[in-house]
């Protein structure tokens, strides 16, 4: 591998690459992204290199794993090009037909095409799936172009001619003129303009600065940094070094949690690579720039998400937040001034380099510009990374490109911006979706988790979640923090179990006002679920408290199952089933579960059959006593 | 665990203090727990006081100091597995192997842990066995799943 010492080396090395590449010959790539991995893409993998061999293809066809192009859902993902055609759920018992029809014979195995389910219609071309055609994939849409593992591909497709440009025909002062005319804002959680932080470092007298990725992605049900820094780790790289330069500093970090093992391989590979290219480490391409990084990993704690507490961390100590009077970007790490972003901001920063501002704030609204990836999870008929433009309505999101709530379901809310944020009801679904508007409506932006939530879920149940989950993650260094969500967590386990009582909710309230005095924005905002949950579902609260009754059916200690007499047809499927031997039954006779026995789990309304439907749910009103021994034959 | 093994963990990170976090996090790895030993020896090299270690040992949700089980199961409670039924696969998951979140097994065959989310949101509910991932899982299917393990 030889050093490129020079913007012209780095540009006849592309053209080598680009030279190479046949875009008549055909390329199997298979998504090896973690969620897809977990579907069985590895497999999948395998079974294509055989299954080429044996046909002796191996030269003719090029096979790779590429990162996850966000269709989660429907996974192993696997593109045919030339033609772009796309199959979903692939197995490998399915790689013969494709190897034999669509490679050999250029035919189209029908079986593995999405189906519109609106239309019935099959589509071939992954870009006219309805879940794809609604986005603006600015920066996901990357992903599946290269190998993750591969610094050829991404100089294939213009890779670090941002930061050759920035190297030598920009000064820091331009760079950082050009960030901040893109207004881009932090994708991590507060939306803070990244120049402003840039900026304050640069202008700190200290001459040892430091640049850290921020790729702890603590959010639960967010993963959009997962796929980028697994799927195409150089970009990521590339943001930062430009960041670098633009700060001074010649040193940085990426913090990586250790349960993404496959982000911390990529990352650490395409580091490797990028040092052997010379565009990591002293003299970097010839400009007299030094820039060297190491990728730290997180032991697992929510709460070293937090910047001071992602700096302590870094200095090998236990990440504990510490007050801000002085900025991170001033005293960070080792008390030397420290920008940290989020992963994807950083992600941003190649293409404003490359596009230029105005590229950029083409998309987005006044004050939230560009695009902003979301991970749609839940309940929710196409769940998976999303792209769009900031300004789009939540009902876009969720009805366009999510293809709305499986099952038939009425949709209940939608959460955003993690333990931090809030739920959006069902009468906000036309909000626009930016960093303003969010926080207006009570919940956040956050780093762009988004949980769609239908009629069976509970929103006290997800606001007691939220404070659970916190509980075990708040560092416990301040007391509004720490007495705080226990105290709430005590009052919302008490409303979940039927043992709430009336002012509890103005407790709560009273509550959420103290922790405004904790030290980190994690005490500060973990009223947030608690009080939107309040703001918008009041009534859900009310009937815990005052009917002892679930609306939604879901707080276990205050629900029974019950078999309708009318309805069962002694078909015994429950009997054989639950797991407590709960139910009384046998042949010909009605099914009548034992409340004393029942221990909820909710085995027989699962296995119920539809067409019979005799199992319910019931709360808030006594159980109807169980027919009597003689009157249960059929 | 060998101290030899341990040595070269700490070189491999130079000697260097600030490594402190990536050097437990390898032996955790290695050897799925971190024995007194190790971390004596850790205190010893890197001339930091044992009471640090102990503070990060503790703090980090990673480390464990007493052994693990020769399967470790993790059952993602992330909001997105929430909302999907994760507490009924835990349910199932204790069920079927008879310890709580935190525990061990008492002929150290399985370890059961809950974490916060797994990144794989869009398979919900997930649960991960030795480290692999298993996606949409019902909890009828757990039993099946563990009864796999040796
Ligand atoms: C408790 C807590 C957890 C956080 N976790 C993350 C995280 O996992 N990833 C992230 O990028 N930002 C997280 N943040 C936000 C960071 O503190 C910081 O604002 C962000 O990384 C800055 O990058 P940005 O300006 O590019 O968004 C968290 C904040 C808090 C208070
Ligand atoms: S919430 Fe379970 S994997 Fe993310």
């Amino acid at each position: 591998m030889t050093r490129l010492s020079s913007p012209e080396k780095l540009e006849c090395a592309r053209k080598e690459i680009v030279a190479k590449i046949d875009p008549s010959k055909p390329c199997i790539s298979v998504c090896a992204g973690a969620g897809c991995l977990a579907s069985g893409a590895a497999e999948v993998i395998a079974a294509f290199k055989t299954e080429l061999e044996f046909h002796g293809l191996t030269t003719e066809v090029n096979t790779r794993g590429t990162g996850c192009p966000g269709f989660c859902e429907r996974g192993p993902i696997v593109m045919i090009y030339p033609g772009e055609i796309c199959y979903l759920q692939v197995k490998p018992a399915d790689v013969p037909e494709i190897v034999s029809h669509t490679i050999k014979e250029k035919k189209v195995v029908e079986r593995l095409l999405y189906v519109n389910p609106a239309t019935g219609e099959k589509v071939t071309r992954e870009s006219e799936i309805p879940f794809y055609k609604n986005q603006q994939r600015n920066i996901l849409s990357e992903n599946i172009r290269l190998d993750s593992k591969s610094i050829d591909d991404y100089l294939a497709i213009g890779g670090y001619s941002a930061l050759s440009k920035v190297l030598f025909q920009m000064k820091p002062e331009d760079v950082m003129g050009e960030i901040k005319k893109s207004n881009l804002r932090g994708r991590g959680g507060g939306g803070f303009p990244a120049w402003r932080k840039w900026e304050e470092s640069r202008n700190a007298p200290d001459p040892i600065k430091y640049v850290i990725v921020n790729a702890d992605e603590g959010d639960p049900g967010a993963f959009m940094d997962r796929a980028l820094i697994e799927g195409n780790p150089h970009s990521i790289l590339e943001g930062l070094i430009i960041g670098a330069y633009a700060v001074g500093a010649h040193e940085g970090f990426i913090y990586v949690r250790q349960e993404y093992p496959l982000a911390v391989v990529n990352i650490n590979l395409a580091i490797r690579q990028a040092a052997e290219r010379g565009l990591v480490g002293k003299d970097i391409l010839g400009s007299g720039f030094d820039f060297t990084v190491k990728v730290h990993m997180g032991a697992g704690a929510f709460v070293c998400g937090e910047s001071s507490a992602l700096m302590t961390a870094l200095e090998g100590r236990a990440g504990e937040p510490r007050p801000k009077y002085i900025h991170t970007a001033v005293k960070g790490v080792w008390d030397h001034p420290s920008v940290l972003n989020n992963v994807e901001t950083w992600a941003n920063v190649p293409q404003i380099i490359n596009k230029g501002a105005d590229w950029f704030t083409q998309y987005g609204t006044e004050g939230s510009k560009g695009t902003k990836i979301f991970s749609l999870v839940g309940k929710i008929s196409n769940t998976g990374l999303v792209e769009v433009p900031m300004g789009v309505t939540l009902r876009e999101i969720i009805e366009k490109i999510g293809g709305g709530i499986p099952g038939g379901k009425k949709f209940k809310a939608v959460q955003t911006g993690g333990p931090s944020g809030g739920c959006i009801p069902e009468a906000q679904l036309d909000l626009v979706v930016d960093f303003d508007q969010l926080t207006k409506a009570g919940s956040m932006m956050g780093s762009g988790g988004m949980i769609v939530m239908d009629e069976d879920t509970c929103m006290v149940d997800i606001a007691r979640y939220f404070i659970d989950f916190l509980k075990d993650e708040s560092c416990g260094k301040c007391t509004p923090c720490r007495e705080g969500i226990r105290q709430m967590l005590r009052v919302l386990t008490n409303i979940t179990t039927g043992k709430g009582k009336e002012g509890d909710i103005e407790l709560l309230e009273e509550l959420a006002e103290s922790m405004g005095a904790a030290l980190c924005a994690l005490g500060k905002s973990a009223p947030n679920p608690v009080l939107s949950t309040i703001r918008y579902f009041r009534d859900e609260y009310e009937a815990h408290i005052r009917q002892q009754r679930c609306p939604a059916l879901a707080c276990k200690e205050m629900i029974a199952f019950h078999i309708d007499p009318a309805k069962c047809k002694a078909c015994g499927t429950c009997f054989k089933q639950c797991p407590a031997e709960a139910i009384e039954g046998g042949k010909k006779r009605i099914h009548v579960i034992d409340q004393e026995k029942c221990t909820k789990c909710g085995t027989c309304f699962d296995v119920c059959p539809k067409q019979f439907g005799a199992v319910g749910k019931i709360s808030g009103e006594p159980v109807p006593p169980p027919v009597p021994e003689e009157k249960r034959a059929l | 665990m060998d101290i030899k093994r341990i040595d070269e963990i700490i070189e491999k990170h130079d000697s260097e203090e600030s490594s402190l976090i990536q050097i437990l996090l390898d032996i955790q790895s290695e050897h799925h727990w971190l024995p007194k030993e190790a971390l004596n020896r850790v205190a010893e090299k890197l001339q930091v006081p044992l009471s640090r270690i102990q503070h990060i040992a503790t703090f980090y949700k990673a480390f464990s100091l007493v052994p693990k089980g020769r399967h470790e199961v993790h059952v993602c409670m992330g909001t997105a597995c929430h909302v999907r039924g994760a507490q009924r696969v835990l349910d199932a998951v204790q069920d079927a192997t008879g310890i709580k979140p935190g525990e061990t097994d008492a002929d150290l065959k399985f370890s059961l842990e809950t974490v916060n989310c797994l990144g794989c949101c869009a398979l919900g509910p997930v649960m991960e066995v030795d480290g692999k991932h298993h996606g949409n899982i019902a909890p009828s299917q757990i039993a099946s799943v563990l009864n796999n393990c040796d």
